[in-house]
């Protein structure tokens, strides 16, 4: 246990305290307009979605973009357990996740035996038939979607998204992440060290899937509403920005994007025809100034503050 | 006793017989040298011993069990590791994650443990950490482990990548052109080090090469692959004055 309550997991675990608690005082007092807590909840939940798109696109080198549809199959799900079937909060959000998980293994087995951009194309479309399928389920409301009780609050998303971006960053830095790095880095000589490329290309997909139906679950049970359109491809494609505007391989590049991102398109949601020639701009931008992202595949890390050489060392345990 | 027996190998492309009837026998500890002139099929053949190919007819039997038609991964398991003719390291990576990688294998712990950081993530860590320490300085790279593989000079790429295929903890390791691109006093280091890895690991060996200094004084025996098909084989002594082989390599004397 002497390894968890390392100085640096101090450090992060006392940022992580202390932004929490500053937005609860703005929240109970009233002091935090509600346009911000929505954007907060939604930031929260788009670090999730970011995050867990990293660990398929930037840590295993595989090019999906349907994490939308794993989005609202773990929305979908939440939403039925506590709208429809009155389940409790937790529960709905294990349904989610776990739904999604599975769903994850199941469209990831016959698809990752593509590559790149055939990957891309097959996602992509998975991503729109699980769409199709909700707008044609009448038992969740069809087109007109499904209203859900709003009882995430800041806390529930803000806890959710530590835990989440921590199990995927405990994930990447264990030998289990270096074999999906690895099969990213170069497949053929992953297979030559002994390393089941299928196997870790589905289980990196499952993970994330898992993850985008916890923040699917997260999204339902807070926006009152959800919709079939709310999850189309352009949703995939905001995330997957988000990742490339963080640096592909890159956690904490993710999270900063998905936190750019989410409130670019807050200030922008008063020219709404206008956000997406922005945000396009910005990419265009982006690209050419600093083609890697923001952080490459970097990481932010606090090793500045341990001693040098032992990156592995302390770069462990968030 | 044999580790290692190829019989009656086959692989077609088409309509090409890379490889036709190959037998390879090689018994435990020896040092083989496969050589022959380029487009032979040599590293057709690694690629067959290593599932990266399968084999049109024939079977490749390690330690008494046919292994051909398994996949890569479960072929390296069995204990058959292998070094590229060009480099394929993780060149993002760093050095030492390299040989990490390469040790993914033999890991004690579980992706739970590892997302929940029980006691046997981080002594599974302090392990692999140690194990891969321990083999980079076998190859003198224990300096450059923080380094980017890809910055690394040419000839510590290559030793990298010996260094990666020992980790995997190999019965029979197969080195395609360890030496290419190696000036003289590399490939003596090289060959010196050949020989020091095979007694300290107890290692079969299989190499692919060109540079004939380093065939003749390794190894223990040489197979001549031309156009698929095995032409010679012998000491290194007979080879050199081997006719067919001289044929294959010069062509054919001038009446």
């Amino acid at each position: 246990m002497k390894h968890w309550f390392q100085t640096k997991n101090m450090i992060v675990l006392f940022g992580v305290v202390l932004i929490y608690g500053i937005v609860q005082l703005l929240n109970l007092n009233d002091i935090m307009p509600p346009f911000f807590q929505l954007n907060l909840i939604l930031a929260c939940v788009y670090i999730i979605m970011a995050a867990s798109l990293n660990l398929i696109n930037g840590i295993t080198g595989q090019f999906s973009i349907g994490h939308a549809g794993f989005m609202s199959i773990g929305a979908y799900t939440s939403a039925i357990v506590t709208a429809k079937l009155g389940g409790p909060l937790y529960l709905a959000l294990i349904a989610g996740a776990l739904s999604a998980g599975i769903a994850g293994v199941l469209i990831g087995l016959p698809t990752l035996r593509l590559k790149g951009d055939y990957l891309a194309i097959a996602t992509l479309g998975l991503g729109e038939i699980v769409r199709v399928i909700f707008m044609n389920i009448d038992y969740v409301g069809g087109a007109s979607g499904l209203s859900v009780p709003s009882t995430i609050n800041w806390t529930w998303a803000f806890s959710l998204m530590v835990i989440s971006v921590i199990a995927i960053h405990n994930f990447t830095t264990s030998t289990h992440g270096r074999a999906c790095i690895s099969i990213r880095e170069n497949e053929i000589a992953a297979e030559a060290m002994g390393i089941n490329s299928t196997k870790y290309k589905v289980l990196a997909f499952a993970i994330g899937s898992m993850f985008a139906g916890l923040a699917g679950g997260i999204y339902a049970n807070y926006m009152y509403l959800i919709h079939p359109l709310t999850f189309n491809f352009l949703k995939s494609f905001d995330i997957l920005v988000m990742v490339v505007l963080g640096g592909l391989g890159s956690l904490t590049g993710s999270i900063i994007g998905a936190i750019v991102m989410t409130f670019t398109s807050a200030l922008l949601s008063g020219l709404s025809e206008w956000r997406l020639v922005i945000t396009a701009v910005l990419m265009v931008v982006l690209m050419i100034f600093r083609p890697i992202g923001i952080m490459g595949t970097k990481e932010f890390s606090l090793n500045f503050l341990g001693k040098k050489g032992e990156r592995n060392d302390s770069s462990q345990n968030k | 006793m044999t580790l290692l027996k190829i019989n009656n190998l086959s692989k077609s492309f088409g309509g090409l017989k890379a490889v036709s009837k190959l037998n390879i026998n090689i018994e435990k500890g020896e040092l083989i040298g496969l050589i022959g002139p380029n487009g032979a099929g040599k590293t057709t053949i690694f690629n067959l011993l290593t599932g990266v190919y399968v084999p049109t007819e024939g079977e490749i039997l390690f330690e008494e069990k046919n292994i051909a038609g398994l996949k890569p991964y479960q072929v390296t398991h069995r204990g058959i590791a292998r070094t590229f003719q060009n480099i394929r390291l993780f060149g993002d990576l760093s050095v030492i994650d390299n040989v990490k990688i390469a040790l993914h294998q033999h890991a004690k712990y579980s992706t739970l443990s590892a997302i929940f950081r029980m006691p046997s993530y981080y002594k599974g860590e302090d392990e692999m950490e140690a194990k891969s320490k321990e083999l980079l300085k076998i190859f003198n790279l224990q300096g450059q482990a923080q380094e980017i593989a890809k910055n690394l000079p040419y000839g510590e790429q290559r030793r990298l990548e010996i260094a990666r295929a020992l980790a995997t903890d190999p019965k029979l390791l197969l080195l395609d052109e360890p030496a290419a691109g190696m000036n003289p006093q590399e490939t003596q280091e090289l060959t010196n080090l050949i020989r020091f890895i095979r007694e300290k690991f107890q290692l079969t060996v299989l190499l692919i090469e060109h540079d004939m200094s380093l065939v003749m004084q390794v190894c223990e025996r040489i197979y001549v692959l031309d156009y698929g098909m095995i032409i010679a084989e012998g000491v290194p002594k007979e080879i050199k004055s081997n006719p067919k082989v001289i044929e294959a390599y010069l062509g054919e004397e001038v009446d």
